[in-house]
């Protein structure tokens, strides 16, 4: 009674904040109700017994990915009136693309294919541990698959690191490592010498 | 007490209120709220306390006296009573939302702030059995938590609209990104050593003696973690993000009366969260450093209040002693030397658990 109580009001706000990333104007709200998004996803999937997912998706997408994706947009200036200058001309492409978009989804969802037998998730005792699992699963049987996505995560970082990376061609910024390995005689030299008569 | 509680308070008015069938519930819920309600007072105490401890202990570093008039009853009494007389002075002073400002979120970014610092105590254990909720992903919802943080700064920031707290939020979003990674490579570490999750099993798996705790086998990673602490809260010598010299106050600028409190109240409930946590996963939480002595030897929550009082005090501390360091020398400390050496011991420590070394992973 209770979850299914939690589930709805975590689904409802789910679409709420969805629809509202696509509708409100402001830039940095839309980006702040994805957030909401992230957060109620992360709600329905506590409600499954998926602890592990739920807090990693909150940790991963809102503790870093939209702090990031906030960062930039805040410092974009964006001018609401220009971007909705072409809009009534757009209209009749964009109706016809999404109402494309709904048949093939309606057409592909209602196929049967996805239906299969009626799914109940099982309770867990209080002692189950879902990370436990998920860890003993990817590091046994679905170990090469992921290896494999983490060598290509490790690729992808170096190559947007590697394409994006350029060097100012009059950088004078200082490098700290030879700044801590100054010392005392590369700066000052005493110089010995006869007090000068005033002539 | 709690039991006091449930007995004199909910269960008449549960009986005078709810119907028949919801009385369970109702009761879990309210038991929950009373331990709530008693965590929650507890810590905004130790904030207020936190706040009177720091001026008076950096006043007497920097040989001065510190706040030591306000007491109660026509007494000096120390200075006790300064911490309410700030409490009460915030709250009647006028709230000013500056022109341009985007008012919703302005009003909003205190409360983002202080809600995952105050939410973050959820998981902690006192004590044997003394938590609120013992979920077996403790350590990461730590994590995710302190991780919010930054959407308070970077939202007041932003809806302030105002350059110099702008600046403040940039400044604060880089950093608190580059030192959570250190933050929670350091963490990686902790659950390498102890095999679980769970706050209260990490306590349990540093039982013996002071050489047991996890500093000794982990210290790179205890120290990486307590100086990524002080950068994540914004604290000095990290405090780029306030530089009252470049950006006066940084994001909290355009913040007055209980708001700007509210800020505080934040910055310091994180600032006892981490002492806390540093007690819990590095020095043995609630076991007593003379483990097999008769009485002193038992574990008892004093020894995490003990140990978290001297983990803030070294904050005091720190702040007292250090200048201010520069912005790329913070960013280069974080991504360039902390996150190598988390690197590096997690995979020391993997090593000396796999080869099962005594006297931690025998």
């Amino acid at each position: 009674m209770i979850e299914q109580t939690l589930f709805y009001i975590a689904a409802a706000v789910l679409v709420f904040a969805a629809s509202a990333v696509i509708t409100v104007r402001n830039p940095v709200v839309a980006a702040l109700t994805l957030v909401l998004c992230f957060f109620c996803n992360a709600a329905i999937w506590l409600l499954l017994e998926a602890e592990f997912l739920a807090i990693v998706l909150v940790l991963v997408y809102v503790g870093a990915v939209m702090v990031l994706f906030l960062f930039v947009v805040m410092m974009l200036d964006i001018n609401i009136a220009e971007l909705r200058k072409g809009f009534s001309g757009f209209l009749p492409i964009g109706v016809t693309v999404a109402l494309i978009m709904v048949i093939s989804m309606v057409l592909v969802l209602a196929s049967g294919y996805f239906a299969g037998p009626e799914y109940v998730p099982l309770k867990h005792a209080a002692e189950y541990s879902n990370t436990r699992e998920l860890g003993l699963l990817l590091y046994s049987e679905y170990l090469y698959p992921f290896e494999i996505a983490g060598a290509i995560l490790l690729v992808a970082i170096v190559a947007a690191i590697a394409l994006t990376h350029r060097r100012a061609k009059n950088n004078k910024s200082p490098a700290p490592g030879t700044q801590v390995a100054v010392k005392r005689e590369d700066r000052i030299r005493l110089v010995k010498m006869k007090t000068e008569q005033q002539s | 007490m709690f039991e006091f509680i449930r007995q004199q308070l909910w269960t008449p008015l549960i009986n005078f209120m709810v119907p028949e069938a919801y009385q369970g519930y109702a009761l879990l819920t309210l038991d929950a709220l009373t331990k709530v309600i008693v965590v929650l007072v507890c810590v905004l105490t130790a904030f207020a306390y936190t706040t009177y401890a720091e001026r008076r202990i950096i006043g007497l570093i920097q040989l001065r006296l510190g706040p030591n008039r306000v007491g109660f009853f026509g007494f000096h009494t120390f200075g006790l009573a300064q911490p309410l007389a700030d409490g009460v002075k915030a709250i009647f002073k006028e709230i000013i939302i500056p022109t341009g400002a985007n008012k919703t979120l302005f009003i909003i970014a205190p409360v983002l702030s202080l809600g995952p610092a105050l939410a973050a105590w959820a998981v902690i254990p006192f004590s044997e059995g003394m938590v609120l909720a013992d979920i077996n992903a403790g350590l990461l919802y730590v994590i995710a938590l302190t991780s919010l943080a930054v959407y308070g700064i970077i939202i007041a920031g932003w809806a302030s609209n105002s350059k110099y707290a702008f600046l403040g939020a940039m400044r604060s979003a880089a950093q608190i990104v580059a030192y959570e990674i250190a933050m929670g490579f350091a963490l990686v570490g902790v659950l390498v050593a102890s095999g679980s999750l769970n706050l209260g099993d990490i306590v349990r798996a540093q039982s013996g003696s002071v050489l047991n705790w996890f500093w000794l086998p982990l210290l790179p990673l205890f120290l990486v973690y307590y100086i990524s602490g002080v950068a994540e809260t914004n604290r000095a010598p990290f405090d780029v993000v306030e530089g009252e010299t470049e950006i006066v106050a940084g994001y909290q600028v355009e913040y007055s009366g209980m708001h700007f409190a509210i800020f505080f109240m934040a910055e310091y409930a994180n600032m006892i969260l981490v002492s806390t946590l540093t007690a819990i996963m590095f020095w043995g939480g609630w076991l007593s450093p003379f483990q097999g002595v008769p009485v002193l030897g038992e574990p008892h929550i004093l020894w995490l209040l003990a140990k978290a009082a001297f983990f803030l005090y070294l904050f005091l501390w720190i702040r007292a002693t250090f200048p201010r360091y520069r912005y790329d020398q913070i960013m280069r400390l974080g991504w360039k030397v902390f996150i190598p050496i988390t690197i590096v011991w997690i995979v020391v420590v993997a090593g000396l658990v796999v080869s099962h070394i005594p006297p931690w992973f025998n």
